[in-house]
């Protein structure tokens, strides 16, 4: 289970309303590689693991990916919650404004409403963990483009850099559970047979 | 606002918040932090120990906050309601 701490992981204190960045940073929200995506996808992966650390960095990174999910939401409220109208229309906002006002919708920078196909749960741990990993580096990538898009805004970029430099941390931690999982699944299996198991099978099932 | 003014009567007092709120969420980062790391290196013995110095000092700390300034969490007990304080984290509620 999640409770909740009346705090956010990094500050979101930003000074000058700006509809326009608004737009594209609310990618980050519910785009295809936001932080709605990343949580989802190693919070439903974590329950395939074959071993305790793959299943603990799914669990624990898709929680700090939830962190992220508020920082990001926090970005895109301060930067539209005092905005006028003329802003929003100059913005191109008008389309989300008429559907969604300035509350805090998980959609694309274009618009693309979230959707669970931008995941993928293959029922493969090594499968599972390579997507993690390029996961972390289409979020590093796009983090970039949104510090390029927003240069002139400080507050802006301070939390924008630091949600980047965690994609890489992330994509450490993830390659170190890959090579763990690839190890576990080498090793040599060792089957045994006691020789009690087909009276077992005779004693406890009476249907034949 | 008004309620932990009431314990707070001097600017020096704001800034004793102020501080004692970086030192939480500094601890909370390196303990988020160190916990990936050690997800992956269980047996890190000096990861192990920094984990345990901070999360004793994170303990130690939030109560102390908690006890003036108000709930960082729910199951922190109070007698007044005082969860609901505005603001809230995504409206500026971090210094």
């Amino acid at each position: 289970m999640w409770t909740y701490n009346k705090m956010l992981q990094y500050p979101v204190n930003i000074k000058c309303t700006n509809p326009r960045l608004a737009k594209v940073i609310i990618s980050q929200y519910g785009g295809p590689d936001g932080e709605l995506a990343a949580s989802l996808r190693y919070l439903s992966q974590r329950f395939g693991m074959p071993d305790q650390n793959s299943k603990a960095i799914l669990n624990d990174i898709g929680t700090e990916e939830l962190a992220h999910l508020e920082m990001i939401g926090a970005i895109v409220h301060q930067l539209t919650k005092n905005a006028s109208i003329e802003e929003i229309e100059a913005a191109g906002l008008s389309p989300y404004y008429t559907d969604h006002g300035v509350d805090v919708y998980p959609q694309s920078a274009a618009g693309v409403p979230f959707t669970s196909a931008y995941i993928a749960c293959k029922g493969d741990a090594i499968a599972n963990l390579q997507e993690d990993l390029a996961a972390e580096q289409k979020a590093r990538a796009t983090y970039e483009k949104l510090i390029d898009l927003c240069r002139d805004e400080p507050d802006v970029l301070d939390p924008l850099r630091f949600l980047r430099e965690r994609e890489v941390v992330h994509f450490q931690r993830f390659g170190e559970a890959l090579r763990g999982v690839q190890d576990k699944l080498a090793e040599k299996k060792f089957y045994m047979n006691d020789g009690n198991c087909l009276d077992m099978k005779k004693n406890d099932c009476n249907c034949n | 606002m008004e309620d932990y003014n009431r314990n707070c009567t001097c600017e020096q007092n704001e800034q004793t918040r102020a501080d004692m709120f970086e030192r939480i969420k500094c601890l909370n980062f390196a303990i988020t932090e160190l916990g990936l790391y050690l997800d992956t290196h269980n047996d890190d013995e000096k990861a192990i120990c920094l984990h345990r110095k901070y999360s004793k000092e994170y303990r130690e700390l939030t109560d102390k906050y908690q006890k003036v300034y108000g709930p960082l969490t729910i199951q922190f007990p109070c007698n007044k309601w005082r969860w609901i304080e505005e603001p809230w984290p995504w409206e500026g509620g971090n210094f």
